[in-house]
């Protein structure tokens, strides 16, 4: 931007910083950091002064304190003996373990939900907007708190599983529903075992190769390679095969009814699956609605344009709708993802023992420490909403449209 | 030709035959049910399995719902009317509703007070929500009802919803005097003048002058307090959210990075840890021996996330507009803030509407978080005083199911609302 007048000549008057506007915006500026300054200083004043009268100081010492608290649903070893630190670690896994359940289950219910919503089924469709608008418009808390008194209030005891003729069963003889968690079978590895599962992880990447080179040659040759059941052989067959050969080295361990509860398998609480499924079925309506934005947003022209190139219904779909309804869903769904993951604080009111529950609610109750707590707990929230939006960032880069 | 057909052929028809209706499966109900329910076999599969799905859904609830006890004192006497029959026990709704809509704290002889405050809300949202059908004059009940929503709550003295409303309006009058000068020193003047109001009329006594019977803040819960968060913040939430993307699009690098770091320190962190700060930390940094709301701290803390979610949507709306629109400004002369006031704003704010109204249902939803830092909100009452009580420990769906319902009435209307609202805006023709 070029100025036809000169800037007029002559000495710099102080009124100029008001009314000149090549240097008003300095004033604005020097006001508003001063401003800031001004805020930052009261409240540190405040803040010390407050400290000082109440005896206390900023310090982080108390997370090497034993925590003298018990926390059922864990990922690492952890014990009433342990830091506070060592809790809030607990508690970092446990609201990552959360949200990564409840992001693949959201997702899951939201593609299925948004694809039936665009159904031609009338049925289908309109049950799929009662189930979207049902869902978006009643606080993910409320249905925090219905799903998790059914997992508590509904639910059998486990003593209804007792006897000749029990009042509850277990499902295939493995999973068990109780209010005291849901009882699902684990898996034992040998030593042998682990060199199953290094097969099966092997032959997921032989299978993505697979596809490239299959896809490379179809570019190349024009010479079509089937994809669907090669895949599954080459995931399944190898594992299968070694599996056997080396003799079952991967057993499953079943809960069993012993004393006044199940033994044996891994229990899940209920705070854990009411919050995974009232998160999943939350977001996944919005999830829903994102999935069905994106697949309208191809205009119909480029349907029926690859139709009139010869192209079959589902390579229609595979090939034109949906690589451009992507770049339309992915950066909601991503933002939906981070939805979760905050939203997976609520775990409190329910009484799981996620960062929330144990640096936030216990910790910070037992240990007084409010401002150290409060700080902590934002600082890890803030380093995984940034680093998430910081991958989307170059995510929509690397979709952006090449224009000239 | 006509006349050797005569003789050749029995018989030939001379006029025309009646339109016959098409065959029964072509039409009516059978063509529509063929066409959308029934027209492949894994559609048929997928309708007969919604059906299924439907048929065991009502067969649960509506016994559930039709044999519901309405008049009973406690669980225990609706059980013994039920005598194991299914059924709901809707007596806690009747028992206890004024608990559930204004808390249990709330005094009853004055519940038309708040009902009288929500009606008026409609009246006073009228002339904001449908600008075409009501007369523009409305607006200054719209500007006056914050004075009598706020006396009608929470009572007391008349005088200090009044002087608050006088103050507002010195700040007007010394703005509109200067601003045609300046709009920064009308705007600050303003501020300036009405601070200053305030401040006098602070020393005069209003006590008991024009009183009626005063309402604890700590005593506001229930389905009000949701409504109360929800309004208050959303409104207060939108001037700052505008001022926050204004500053974020600034080219004043100070002023957008104070912006962008509020902005995105806040849609990073959880609503929850915010109510944390203001239960826990937000009174050591206030003046030793000040003591402050926890409702207002707690609208603080809303409205400031709030404004960080509606500063997003905003921006999005001002980068939205071509930037056609904001060098023709220029090159009218206008200086910033009368582009932003006259040509920017309208346009940018007509196209975040929709986005705003999203941001206002979520955070409405979001107001039951305050019962976690143990606030009596709708869910707080639920799991709080009525589920602890002797009586109805135990009535669970009930109680849920008429909190989901109120949400889902409140929030379903606004996106009904914002949906029509876009198709008014609508000005492209497509």
């Amino acid at each position: 931007m070029t100025t036809l007048t000169d800037p007029p000549g002559g000495s710099f008057r102080l009124s100029m910083l008001i009314n000149d506007t090549r240097y008003r915006s300095y004033t604005f500026q020097f006001i508003a950091l001063m401003v800031l300054i001004a805020c930052f200083a009261y409240l540190g004043s405040n803040l010390v002064q407050n400290l000082r009268d109440a005896g206390l100081n900023i310090s982080y010492q108390f997370l090497g304190e034993p925590s003298n608290y018990d926390i059922n649903q864990r990922l690492v070893e952890y014990d009433s003996q342990s830091s506070h630190w060592r809790a809030a670690i607990v508690g970092v896994l446990n609201t990552l373990l959360v949200s990564f359940l409840a992001c693949l289950t959201a997702t899951a219910i939201g593609v299925v939900a948004g694809v039936l919503r665009l159904s031609n089924n009338w049925l289908v469709r309109k049950l799929m907007s009662i189930y979207v608008e049902a869902f978006r418009n009643v606080p993910v808390l409320i249905w925090i708190i219905i799903i998790f008194t059914i997992m508590t209030a509904v639910m059998p005891a486990p003593r209804a599983f007792r006897g000749e003729d029990a009042e509850a069963t277990m499902l295939f003889g493995a999973f068990a529903f109780t209010n005291r968690g849901v009882y699902i079978p684990k898996p034992i590895l040998e030593p042998m075992g682990w060199f199953v599962l290094g097969v099966f992880v092997t032959s997921i990447f032989g299978a993505l190769f697979y596809r490239r080179y299959a896809t490379k040659l179809l570019y190349d040759t024009g010479k079509l390679l089937p994809m669907g059941w090669p895949t599954l052989a080459i995931v399944f067959v190898p594992a299968i095969l070694i599996y056997f050969i080396l003799g079952r080295p991967i057993s499953l361990e079943y809960p069993v009814l012993g004393g006044f509860n199940f033994t044996g398998g891994i229990q899940i609480f209920g705070s854990l699956i009411a919050l995974w499924f009232a998160l999943a079925i939350y977001t996944g309506a919005f999830i829903a609605e994102n999935v069905r934005a994106g697949i309208q947003a191809v205009s119909k022209g480029q349907t029926e344009a690859a139709a009139s190139l010869g192209l079959r219904p589902n390579r229609i779909m595979n090939l034109v709708v949906l690589p451009q309804a992507l770049r339309v869903i992915i950066p909601p769904l991503i933002s939906q993802y981070l939805n979760i993951t905050k939203n997976s604080s609520l775990a409190i009111a329910v009484g799981y023992m996620d960062i929330t529950g144990t640096l936030g609610g216990i910790t910070l109750n037992q240990t007084g420490r409010a401002i150290e707590a409060v700080l902590l707990l934002m600082l890890f929230y803030l380093t995984i909403s940034l680093s998430i939006s910081a991958l989307m960032n170059v995510y929509n880069n690397s979709i952006k449209l090449k224009e000239r | 030709m006509s006349d050797t057909h005569q003789h050749s052929v029995v018989f030939v028809r001379t006029d025309m035959l009646p339109e016959q209706e098409p065959p029964a499966a072509e039409r009516g109900i059978v063509k529509w049910m063929r066409q959308n329910l029934f027209s492949s076999i894994p559609n048929g599969i997928l309708t007969l399995a919604s059906f299924y799905a439907i048929y065991a859904l009502l067969s649960g609830v509506m016994p559930w719902v039709l044999n519901g006890i309405w008049d009973a004192p406690s669980i225990r006497a609706c059980r013994e009317i039920l005598q194991g029959n299914a059924g709901g026990c809707f007596a806690v709704l009747t028992e206890r509703w004024n608990q559930l809509l204004f808390g249990f704290q709330y005094p009853e002889e004055i519940y038309w007070r708040p009902t009288l405050a929500l009606a008026l809300l409609f009246i006073a949202l009228a002339p904001v929500l449908f600008s075409k059908s009501f007369p523009r004059q409305l607006l200054i009940f719209t500007g006056l009802y914050p004075f009598i929503a706020f006396w009608l709550i929470w009572g007391g003295s008349l005088l200090v919803p009044v002087f608050a409303l006088l103050g507002i309006l010195a700040g007007y009058m010394v703005y509109s005097r200067y601003v045609a000068q300046s709009f920064a020193a009308g705007f600050f003047g303003g501020i300036a003048a009405a601070l200053v109001f305030w401040w006098i009329t602070g020393f005069l006594p209003t006590e008991n002058v024009l009183a009626i019977q005063a309402v604890e803040s700590r005593s506001i819960g229930g389905f009000m307090l949701n409504l109360i968060l929800g309004v208050v913040c959303v409104s207060l939430s939108i001037p700052i959210g505008i001022a926050l993307a204004l500053g974020r699009q600034s080219n004043m690098p100070i002023i957008k990075w104070i912006c962008v770091v509020f902005i995105e320190f806040i849609r990073g962190v959880p609503l929850i840890t915010l109510l944390f700060v203001a239960n826990v930390v937000l009174a050591y940094f206030l003046p030793p021996g000040t003591t402050f709301d926890l409702i207002l701290r707690v609208i603080i803390m809303i409205t400031m996330f709030a404004s960080a979610y509606i500063a997003e949507v905003i921006r999005g709306g001002l980068a939205a507009l071509p930037r056609g629109q904001y060098e023709a400004a220029d090159s009218l002369g206008l200086d910033y803030p009368q582009a932003m006031r006259l040509i920017i704003l309208p346009q940018a704010l007509k196209i975040s509407i929709p986005g705003i109204v999203n941001v206002a249902v979520g955070l409405f939803k979001d107001t039951t978080l305050v019962s976690i830092i143990s606030m009596f909100d709708l869910v707080g009452m639920i799991r709080g005083p009525i589920l602890a009580s002797t009586e109805w420990n135990g009535v669970y769906w009930e109680l849920f199911g008429f909190a989901a319902v109120l949400f889902f009435i409140v929030c379903y209307g606004i996106s009904q609302y914002s949906q029509w609202l876009e198709r008014q805006l609508q000005t492209d023709h497509r």
